[in-house]
């Protein structure tokens, strides 16, 4: 072992590369490695922040059916109880009609049978003349025996 | 090898740095030899110890640079992964061992950790072929692991040691200091066994550090060249060489790693002893 500048040497350089290590090596490798660290830990807890979130959302979406299902039914309750209201107006209004049409019929009718009734007397006073003529042989004239003949007819 | 005139030679030869410095009788230059080495004394360097250590290490730094440039939050692949893979064993392993927070200390436990790491690994290489090649054009001696040159690895440790002392000033105060080596372990009236004791222990922490990196790389260096040397002994030996090669190898890939990351380890804990408030 014999000892030479060797050794102050490599002191000096050894010096120098752990000032180089230190200022351009390390820094920019531990930086990437903090800054993967960071990358990571955010990705878990966004990670954990979308099970979260989707958990939420399943229970709103439940939620949602639940609430659309309900609606839905009382729509059709709905429905069904103005259905029932449309049938029983209109049933009311078929029978209004009807009554209508036979107050209506049951008028011509009256209309008729007065008419035939007027008829009738009519025809049962031409035949009272016409017999009262014959056995009368005579003209009877109508002019002056007109309101005996109103009396009759109104009479029938 | 067979340039070699004794196994002796072949062994001297491979354990021997590129040594420049000054000679009278040459001037500048490579040293050749025992006697000039011991001429130029301390002022000389070691070219292949400098050159391997400083190459592997800008080749550490320029890479993990690009890595760190081109690394992005998103999922990183290939090259990006197996860094990031050690900046996260780093990072635990000072979060492990340092109580305090210190943006010094991560940085400095990665460059140790890969740079110690990278310079074990030439060992792999096997122990002829870079220094054959070198001689080739010229150059005389190469050792090519540069953690088997004790002035790699005190270069390193005394690092750390005025590392440890520039932190136990800054936390503790030069009297907070003091007392810890002076007052510890013995009570006040026993401070010269104290200060021994203590002394003691605080001038181990960069020897044993810096000892226990070299001896390791050092033995498994001479292991490697000692297990070459059987090549040259007939077909038999050579093979029966080559599957201790391939052991010692395989072996080896634990020990450099871990001698990296003891050397790592020791550091942020003598750091993390030397930064605390009291003892």
């Amino acid at each position: 072992m014999n000892f030479n500048a060797t050794l102050i040497g490599q002191s000096i350089t050894f010096l120098i590369f752990v000032w180089f290590c230190m200022k351009y090596v390390w820094p920019p490798l531990m930086t990437a490695l903090e800054q993967r660290k960071a990358k990571i830990a955010d990705g878990l807890a966004a990670a954990e922040r979308g099970q979260k979130d989707l958990k939420l959302a399943q229970s709103k979406v439940s939620d949602n059916l639940k609430e659309s299902k309900q609606q839905a039914q009382e729509i059709i309750t709905q429905a069904q109880k103005r259905a029932h209201e449309i049938v029983d107006e209109a049933k009311e209004a078929a029978r209004d009609e009807a009554e209508k049409i036979k107050a209506s019929a049951s008028s011509d009718i009256e209309q008729q049978i007065n008419s035939a009734r007027e008829h009738l007397r009519k025809e049962v006073s031409s035949i009272a003349l016409a017999g009262a003529e014959q056995i009368l042989k005579r003209e009877v004239n109508a002019e002056a025996h007109g309101k005996v003949l109103d009396e009759l007819m109104a009479q029938i | 090898m067979s340039a070699y005139e004794t196994s002796g030679d072949y062994i001297k030869h491979h354990l021997t740095n590129l040594t420049f410095g000054h000679t009278e009788q040459h001037g500048w230059g490579i040293a050749h030899g025992a006697e000039d080495l011991a001429e130029m004394g301390f002022w000389s360097i070691n070219l292949d110890s400098m050159g391997f250590s400083i190459g592997l290490g800008v080749l550490f730094l320029w890479f993990f640079r690009k890595i760190g440039k081109a690394a992005t939050a998103d999922a990183p692949s290939g090259w990006q992964n197996f860094v990031e893979m050690l900046f996260e064993f780093i990072d635990e392993s000072v979060r492990g061992s340092f109580s305090g927070r210190n943006s010094l200390i991560a940085p400095l436990s990665l460059t140790i950790f890969v740079w110690v790491f990278l310079m074990n690994f030439m060992d792999l290489l096997a122990v002829d072929h870079i220094p054959f090649l070198a001689s080739l054009i010229g150059i005389p001696y190469l050792k090519i692991v540069p953690s088997t040159d004790p002035n790699i690895t005190f270069g390193l440790s005394l690092s750390v040691f005025i590392l440890v002392l520039y932190y136990s000033f800054k936390f503790k105060g030069a009297g907070g200091f003091f007392a810890e080596l002076a007052f510890h372990p013995f009570p006040k009236f026993m401070m010269p066994i104290n200060l021994l004791l203590e002394g003691v222990t605080l001038i181990a922490k960069p020897i044993s550090l810096a000892l226990r990196l070299f001896g390791n790389m050092y033995a498994g260096e001479m292991i490697f060249i000692l297990i070459a040397l059987m090549y040259s002994g007939g077909w038999a030996l050579g093979l029966f060489g080559e599957v201790l090669q391939l052991g010692w190898a395989i072996f080896h890939i634990l020990i450099i790693t871990l001698q990296a990351f003891i050397f790592m380890t020791l550091t942020i804990v003598y750091l993390d002893m030397a930064s605390q408030e009291s003892h």
